[in-house]
């Protein structure tokens, strides 16, 4: 960073300080990357339990006909996964990946409460909760 | 077509989508729902789950490479996040409403202009230009390493920025795409974000935007195992190859012939949507 937290300061008194900005940046990114690795190490993991039993199946994406109940909502994805599915599995990974960009949301709020930003912590608190709502007010929680 | 099958050819040709969305700065995303309706004959309801969770992918995988260049801002991606994420969540309430007739008319305008856009040089950000009081308070201006040493910049237009990406978020949660191409719109050309900035943060913010449509899309039946699985696998092996050998390659033909697919997915997608043949 070629800029230090102090000239910028001196040049900028209302810029946010770079070098704080920048290290919950690295913690976000590599929150990110760890999240998605994770979730399509699951989803591999189901891939594999799916395509071992239903490999000669025919396929038919042509009509929509809608998931059933247990690839919908987060508990039927976890009574599929305890009952072995490999399609449940995978919603499972999925599901995980959605939540990694949430994740991030949350770190960042405390990322905006260590630099004592009130009004980003307020923005993202915005953006949490419509994330939130999406999630629960959507039926998927049920 | 057998599972496996069908399986193994979707994440081939989701991992090139991929691969040439990262290689060319385009996205794969906006490919990915023409040709899984086009060649596979999916519903263009299963495609736009399916594609929707793989923009997670590529986005949240991307992010840590990108934020070691030093360029996003994580305020101006928190603040216009508010408006992408309210879109989004718009998007995808339409999306199951409205008839896929429509739905297939908009994207194909939507790949039009994505096609148009990436044929655009990009807009350079003016330099030196005065503080807007808005901005300022919001505290979005910043800086970023230029050759030279660091380069600050003053956002601009404000509420035309944030109305744009309140559209850009509307169209990423009715079609499962990034919508790159308005973003660029949105903060480059209305908000004079100098273009590493506006790419890197654009990026650091479509993961977010996406979120906010998938738990809809999820809890209607639009996100199928079986079809998500091979697409989000080999698109997120795709663009992270692709972000891998980004620096050496030489793009710029390579942008022309991906210009090329999109135009012609595009006015595919228009024709199947208006002859009602989707």
């Amino acid at each position: 960073m070629p800029a230090t937290p102090a000239t910028a300061s001196k040049r900028h008194p209302f810029q946010p300080q770079p070098w704080r900005d920048r290290r919950i940046e690295i913690i976000l990114g590599n929150l990110l990357r760890t999240g998605v690795l994770l979730s399509a190490a699951v989803v591999l993991c189901g891939a594999f339990i799916y395509l071992s039993r239903h490999t000669h199946e025919p396929t038919n994406y042509r009509v929509f006909r809608g998931e059933p109940s247990e690839f919908r909502t987060i508990a039927g994805v976890i009574q599929s996964v305890i009952d072995g599915r490999g399609r449940g599995l995978i919603q499972l990974g999925l599901l995980l990946l959605i939540a990694t960009p949430i994740a991030r949301v949350v770190f960042s709020i405390v990322g905006f409460a260590i630099e004592r930003d009130r009004m980003y912590v307020a923005f993202t608190l915005i953006v949490l909760a419509v994330l939130l709502y999406s999630l629960v007010g959507s039926g998927l929680g049920m | 077509m057998t599972i496996l099958e069908f399986t193994a050819i979707v994440a081939i040709v989701s991992f090139v989508a991929g691969l040439l969305g990262s290689l060319t700065g385009l996205g794969g995303g906006v490919v990915l729902v023409p040709l899984l309706t086009a060649l596979f004959h999916v519903d263009i309801r299963y495609a736009i789950g399916a594609s929707l969770v793989s923009v997670i992918a590529t986005s949240s995988g991307a992010a840590s490479s990108y934020v070691k260049e030093g360029f996003s801002n994580i305020r101006i991606g928190m603040f216009l996040e508010i408006a992408t994420t309210f879109g989004a969540l718009l998007g995808a309430f339409l999306a199951t409403r409205i008839p896929t007739s429509a739905l297939a008319v908009i994207f194909g305008a939507v790949l039009l202009y994505s096609a148009f856009v990436s044929r655009q040089p990009r807009p350079q950000a003016l330099r030196n230009l005065p503080p807007d009081p808005l901005a300022t308070r919001l505290r979005l201006n910043g800086s970023f390493p230029d050759e030279g040493g660091a380069r600050s910049y003053n956002v601009q237009r404000v509420p035309a920025g944030f109305s744009l990406m309140f559209g850009a978020g509307a169209l990423s949660g009715m079609l499962g795409i990034g919508s790159g191409a308005v973003k660029v719109l949105a903060m480059d050309q209305a908000m004079g974000i100098p273009f590493k900035v506006s790419t890197t943060t654009s990026n650091f913010m479509i993961g977010v935007t996406a979120a906010a449509s998938a738990g809809v899309y999820l809890s209607r039946g639009y996100v199928d195992p079986g079809l998500a699985m091979p697409v989000m696998l080999g698109v997120l092996a795709g663009s992270l190859l692709g972000s891998r050998i980004l620096v050496k390659a030489e793009t710029k033909s390579l942008r022309l012939v991906f210009a090329g697919v999109i135009l012609v997915l595009g006015l595919q997608m228009l024709y199947k949507g208006f002859w009602g043949k989707i």
